[in-house]
């Protein structure tokens, strides 16, 4: 198990260090001068020099990349060039939005996926699967940004349910941040939901045609019991690693939701950082998505070892 | 109801037949048309007793036991009778079998890779088994019993075993744990489908002899599915030869195996290879069986083997399908009586004379 978690560990630090030498690379790849954007039309040379100074960014290519990995493994991710606040707290300040939207929205998810998705393999065919089918498609084809407008439109216009947008931090008020939640995170769930809901019907559907399923009904066993400790305990395992994989890419930011619902997610920050050429944030807020991804990734193989025997660990 | 009989005593014809399988037919709706894939199967098992049920892939002899359990898939049509000590099998419903199964009839499958859950222990897949049917008090004595099982099994470290997951032992030893599965619930019955197919010749051996070790010491039924002879030559009492889902020879082994009467029986004898020399000192030749059997959706009318039957009957065999009838009288290989029938109008068989020479 050590050994093996070692292993894997060492393995996401070597893929982040790549990582970062392609973000990094990339952001300074892009046109545009980010001291120009920051100094507006009127400005003198002296003064440019001395920002230019200031951030680092008469410095070496390489240089700059040394300094800028060195404080961020410390914590430190630079100063944002803008409105010079650090890159960390700004990120810190758009988290709960970003962590609060990303967890509602899979357990949205899930909370479809699971039951319609073993409900369509366990009656394939029936009017329930068909149903599935067609809602779980309905789900992943339509664009987010329409799916929620329509949502807005329905409860916050017509019936007057839930907030249009804005988010409410949960320390000020927790009713007021659930409410603000709803509707963000049914849009985004629902996209999420489609897809898991696909995955698990086929994954129970596999698991339902193994042997070692006649093997347990050949016992005696009820129906739910084979269902939960012979078709579901052997389906969950492809579904953690989709799931995985669905909360990351909810973490990294959903910028369209964010947009439509107003919402200070680490979506929006990423996109503010692109228009105005902010090198630091934009750097820190890929680097942090990155590194979402492999902490994901890694949790979900080792959770594999303790859910699949199989793999040794 | 055989508890205490021992060895061969416990194989008398005439006892109560433990399993009394009556006009079994199966039908299965397919894109390709109905599939009949059972057709009016009969057969009885006697406590103590190991019943062969032989025949190449797609005869029908997997269906069968399938359907005697309800372990077919919904959409199965399964007619006749199976009485199991009495109760039909196939008029209980759903709760009624699962009482039945794992309980009064144990199963064990062909493959111990697949058979076995990967992702349990050994051990959980024995004590739910118990758990499910009240047979033990708690957790504890679950455990208690599953190791004693293992134990009876042939499994060194019974204990340690508990807590094996099934990827951690060989196919031999899988094989036992699905044998102690289907023994957790001391079944009168035992079906076993394929269940040495997938396995080493030695291996095969020590999985024959053990099942009859313990069909001896417990006086169990014992069906055996194979489309392996060499198996039933070692263990049968007696055999089912089955061709297009019918019963086309039956009888006790000697009787079958020596003087085939059906013409199928002494194909598949004779596609069978033989170490010793055949009678007159020549080395007898091997046979395969031309052709191919028939789809179950399409079977021929008359007799089911008559395209591929190197008899060359009248337009009778293609006709009127032949009735199976006593061919001669027969024995098991205790000595006690049993007829030996066969559905042919060509009774062919030698009488004298090896297997397929």
């Amino acid at each position: 198990m050590t050994g093996f978690a070692l292993r894997r560990t060492l393995q996401s630090v070597v893929v982040l260090l790549g990582v970062s030498v392609a973000v990094f690379a990339l952001v300074h790849l892009v046109d545009g001068d980010p001291v120009r954007l920051a100094l507006g039309t009127r400005f003198d040379q002296a003064t440019y020099d001395a920002l230019r100074e200031r951030s680092g960014l008469d410095q070496p290519l390489a240089v700059q990349y040394a300094q800028w990995i060195s404080s961020a493994v410390t914590g430190d991710l630079g100063v944002s060039f803008r409105s010079g606040d650090p890159v960390t707290v700004l990120i810190l300040e758009r988290l709960p939005a970003t962590l609060s939207l990303a967890g509602a929205s899979i357990l949205v998810a899930l909370l479809i996926a699971l039951p319609l998705g073993t409900v369509s393999a366990l009656r394939p065919r029936s009017l329930l699967d068909g149903l599935g089918t067609v809602v779980s498609q309905v789900g992943i084809s339509v664009p987010e940004f329409w799916m929620g407008i329509m949502l807005i439109l329905l409860f916050a216009g017509t019936l007057g349910w839930f907030p249009a947008s804005g988010y409410v931090p949960l320390s000020e008020d927790p009713a007021g941040w659930a409410r603000s939640l709803v509707l963000p995170a049914v849009t985004t769930g629902l996209v999420s939901g489609s897809v898991l809901t696909r995955f698990t019907r086929s994954s129970v559907l596999e698991a339902l045609g193994a042997e070692h399923v006649r093997t347990a009904r050949a016992k005696g066993l009820g129906p739910r019991a084979v269902l939960n400790w012979h078709v579901l305990r052997n389906a969950l395992l492809p579904l953690v690693t989709v799931t995985g994989v669905q909360l990351a890419y909810l973490l990294s930011g959903v910028v369209v939701v964010e947009i439509v619902f107003a919402w200070p997610g680490l979506g929006q920050l990423a996109l503010q950082a692109v228009q105005a050429r902010d090198y630091p944030v934009l750097q820190g807020a890929v680097l942090l998505f990155a590194f979402v991804f492999l902490l994901l990734n890694l949790v979900v193989d080792l959770l594999y070892t303790k859910l699949d025997p199989r793999i040794s660990a | 109801m055989s508890a205490g009989r021992t060895g061969h005593a416990g194989r008398a014809g005439d006892a109560q037949p433990v399993l009394e399988v009556q006009d079994l037919r199966v039908e299965l709706d397919t894109p390709r048309g109905t599939a009949s894939i059972v057709n009016g199967l009969s057969y009885s098992v006697a406590p103590g007793e190991t019943v062969a049920v032989v025949g190449e892939s797609g005869s029908g002899k997997s269906v069968s036991v399938m359907a005697l359990l309800g372990l077919l898939p919904a959409h199965a049509r399964v007619g006749g009778r199976a009485l199991f000590r009495g109760r039909d099998l196939l008029a209980m419903g759903e709760p009624e079998l699962r009482q039945v199964r794992g309980d009064g009839i144990g199963m064990v499958f062909q493959d111990p890779m697949t058979s076995l859950n990967p992702v349990l222990t050994v051990g959980r897949q024995i004590t739910e088994g118990l758990l499910a049917h009240g047979r033990v008090a708690g957790g504890r004595q679950a455990r208690e019993r599953a190791a004693q099982l293992l134990a009876d099994v042939g499994l060194p470290d019974p204990r340690a075993a508990l807590g094996r997951f099934p990827h951690e032992l060989s196919g031999g030893m899988r094989q036992r744990v699905v044998i102690a599965i289907a023994l957790s619930g001391d079944p009168a019955l035992l079906i076993a489908d394929e269940a040495t197919t997938a396995l080493d010749v030695t291996v095969q051996a020590q999985i024959l002899e053990l099942v009859d070790g313990l069909r001896a010491e417990h006086g169990t039924g014992v069906v055996w599915i194979t489309h392996d002879l060499g198996v039933v030559a070692g263990t049968a009492d007696r055999v089912l030869v089955l061709y297009g889902g019918r019963c086309v020879e039956d009888g006790g082994v000697d009787d079958v195996f020596e003087r085939p009467a059906h013409p199928y029986t002494q194909g598949l004898l004779g596609a069978l290879p033989q170490l010793h020399d055949g009678p007159g000192g020549r080395r007898s030749e091997l046979v395969a069986i031309a052709g191919a059997p028939p789809p179950p959706t399409d079977l021929p009318p008359g007799c089911v083997f008559h395209p591929r039957c190197p008899v060359r009957g009248d337009e009778r065999c293609a006709l009127e399908q032949p009735p199976l009838v006593p061919v001669a009288l027969g024995a098991r290989p205790d000595g006690t009586a049993v007829p030996h029938r066969a559905a042919t109008f060509h009774d062919t068989a030698p009488g004298t004379g090896g297997a397929g020479s």
